[in-house]
């Protein structure tokens, strides 16, 4: 592992995390991406858009969002003191909204008189509605065939707050896919659309931008904790799709002495081929807009993402999370659909709390490693979304595995 | 006279389209669809039927910037099996009979980077290739431009309405064969331009290149294809003759035997269209 002097520098000009990140997409978006880096660049600076961003998140979102000492999850696993941060309790139940909000508010600075968005488990699509809702501007949303079936609560949600909703039956109908029919609308509609990106992936500068967005996540954390125990945490962990609830978390303590773990899905097993484990199965490629770890074949066909859980099943991760995998700054694990469930199961029995399946992801990496660190072992846990969404799916996958 | 290759092949042939005062006609095809045979019926056929130059597309399981009638063909080609090496042994299979018609890969960067960048360009030269359109590399990501020009081949740059007069000369700079204006603000095989507009752009880009310009996208027909070609030393026609080769298709995925018929005699109307 090479040692820098920051992790926090990137990414260069160009939208570069050394290898990973980038540019990559056809001419026609070229324009417009630069004039969202331009004003996106701009509104970092602006004390207006900031302070505005900063009552939306508290007087509308609910921040700051609580951090909760899971008391008898660490019991029963006797080993490491958790933590939780409560993303599951702002407005629309997940993390998504940070980023949503700090989009939207810049959609509006430029003008845009229509957002897009693609979605995979409707978390992103129902934050999306509900701040186009807000601030009147049609919205919408594209997502998977076999997502809007397994998510059709969040659809519901959708379609009541007035955004249209596309389903993308091309491929295999999931998130992946509703990426490329977003980004082929909005090659078509560039001047008047704005695409609302819901994760850390996609074309400079939407991986930077929108973990700026989610890095209060981290920065809240950082004086919570120290409220809390008077230190830093010992680790910080967090599930991974797109990796955009991680790196909010994550940033603010890249450059401190904290361990950091993601955790992806490996679906079935990653030696059964059916998982969306891009960094521990894929190798480096181009998708998106990006370059970054993606599944893929020998002949650099993308090949389809495997999980039980609509936001982790993307064949591809943020370009930052590649590079810190490859700088072996973070470490990357995978959690199985089955693990996932039963940390579901645990979480919503013992704290009284029904997480997101993606976040189950990384509670059930929890109980994989909490019980073997020492009990002063202070670790803090991305509790990115709540489950409500999913009861449809663990219901019918318990009965099926009984 | 040696044959001309890569760059020198392109440039002849827009030589000699000057001097017999005609418009080029560009056609697109994907590489292994409906299935090789017929594929590579049609690619032999494409010039003795009209066409100057050929656009091959190399088939890709996420190409972000084509229409329902590209995605579709490059997924029927995927579907028979076929790889990047297939592709080029088309190339290498055609060159056997034409040594005069330029070929051009077009597809996107993620198979040539798995691939290998320098090993593709070595075999796609080798194989009688004579430039790329790399869709998703606009100049800004610059990692294949030097191989291809120390292969002598060309890498040809999309300029699209959006493109603002900054960008022209970012673009232009690094641009070899021909400047592709990509005619309409969207994906392939969708709306169809406007003459006027072409002919404005057209006009801002000849102030930064003294390149051939070829305009496609959204040209479909004879008459829309003879319209465009007074603006451009040629014109790019794809989607159209890939919707022939769907309509061309059993329910079960055969093929109808005037399938390859079918799409020449398109090609040919087009081209005589441009010729008159
Ligand atoms: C609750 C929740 N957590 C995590 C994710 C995964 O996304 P990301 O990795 O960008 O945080 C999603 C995506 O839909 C989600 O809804």
């Amino acid at each position: 592992m090479s040692k820098l002097n920051t992790y926090k520098a990137g990414p260069d000009e160009n939208g570069h995390f050394a290898m990973f990140g980038g540019r990559y997409v056809a001419e026609t978006l070229m324009p417009l991406i630069i004039e969202v880096e331009h004003a996106y660049n701009k509104a970092k600076k602006d004390e207006a858009f900031q302070l505005d961003l900063r009552s939306y998140l508290k007087n509308y979102v609910g921040r700051p969002s609580p951090l909760y000492f899971a008391e008898r999850l660490t019991k029963k696993l006797g080993g490491a003191k958790i933590y939780f941060k409560r993303e599951d309790l702002n407005h629309t139940g997940a993390h998504k909204v940070n980023n949503c909000m700090g989009q939207i508010l810049l959609a509006r600075k430029m003008g845009k008189k229509r957002i897009i968005a693609e979605t995979g488990a409707g978390m992103h699509g129902v934050a999306t509605a509900t701040v186009c809702a807000l601030f009147d501007i049609p919205c919408t949303i594209y997502m998977g065939s076999k997502d809007i079936e397994r998510q059709s609560q969040n659809v519901s949600r959708m379609k009541m707050l007035g955004a249209d909703i596309i389903p993308v039956i091309s491929g295999t109908g999931t998130l992946k896919d509703a990426m490329n029919d977003a980004l082929r609308y909005w090659v078509a509609n560039v001047e008047t659309t704005y695409y609302l990106i819901g994760t850390v992936a996609g074309p400079h500068p939407y991986p930077a931008m929108v973990r700026d967005f989610q890095s209060i996540i981290g920065e809240e954390t950082r004086g919570q904790i120290i409220e809390h125990e008077g230190k830093l945490p010992d680790s910080l962990i967090a599930c991974i799709g797109g990796g955009s609830n991680a790196m909010g978390l994550f940033y603010p303590f890249l450059d401190d002495n904290v361990r950091i773990i993601a955790v992806e899905a490996s679906g079935e097993g990653i030696e059964t081929g059916k998982h969306a484990a891009s960094l521990n199965a894929g190798v480096p490629g181009v998708l998106h807009g990006n370059r970054t770890f993606l599944l893929q074949n020998n002949d650099g066909q993308i090949t389809d993402a495997h999980s039980i859980s609509a936001g982790l099943d993307y064949p591809g991760i943020g370009p930052e999370h590649a590079w810190l995998h490859d700088v072996g700054r973070a470490e990357y694990v995978s959690i199985t659909d089955k693990e996932a469930i039963n940390a579901f199961q645990t979480c919503t029995r013992l704290e009284g709390i029904i997480p997101a399946l993606e976040t189950a992801h990384a509670i059930a990496h929890t109980m994989k490693i909490a019980g073997d660190l020492p009990k002063n072992h202070v670790m803090v846990l991305n509790m990115s979304g709540r489950g409500d969404k999913d009861i449809d799916t663990v219901s019918t996958y318990i009965k099926a595995n009984k | 006279m040696a044959n001309l290759t890569g760059t020198k092949r392109i440039e002849k042939r827009f030589k000699d389209l000057k001097k017999a005062g005609r418009t080029g006609l560009v056609t697109f095809i994907t590489a292994g669809d409906p299935n090789n045979v017929t594929s590579n019926e049609i690619l032999k056929k494409l010039p003795g039927s009209g066409a100057d130059i050929i656009e091959l597309g190399m088939p890709f399981s996420d190409p972000m910037a084509d229409g329902p009638a590209i995605q579709a063909s490059s997924l029927r080609s995927l579907n028979n099996g076929n790889l990047m090496l297939t592709t080029l042994e088309m190339v290498s299979d055609f060159r056997k009979v034409d040594k005069d018609t330029p070929i051009i890969l077009m597809g996107y960067f993620n198979p040539i980077y798995l691939y290998g960048i320098t090993n593709f360009v070595t075999d796609a030269a080798k194989s009688g290739v004579d430039g790329f359109i790399i869709v998703d590399l606009p100049p800004e990501e610059s990692e294949m431009r030097e191989p291809v020009k120390k292969a002598g081949l060309s890498f040809i740059y999309l300029i699209a309405p959006t493109t603002d007069s900054l960008r022209i000369p970012i673009i232009t700079e690094h641009a070899s064969g021909f400047i592709y204006y990509v005619s309409v603000t969207g994906i392939t095989g969708t709306t169809s331009a406007a003459s006027g507009d072409i002919a404005t752009a057209i006009k801002k880009i000849r102030c930064h290149t003294d390149l051939p310009i070829a305009v496609g996208f959204g040209i479909s027909t004879r008459k829309k294809a003879r319209e465009i070609g007074n603006y451009a030393e040629a014109v790019v026609v794809g989607s159209a003759f890939v919707n022939k080769i769907s309509e061309n298709l059993n329910e079960d995925g055969t093929i109808k035997d005037g399938c390859v018929v079918s799409v020449l005699d398109l090609v040919r109307d087009i081209a005589d269209g441009l010729s008159q």
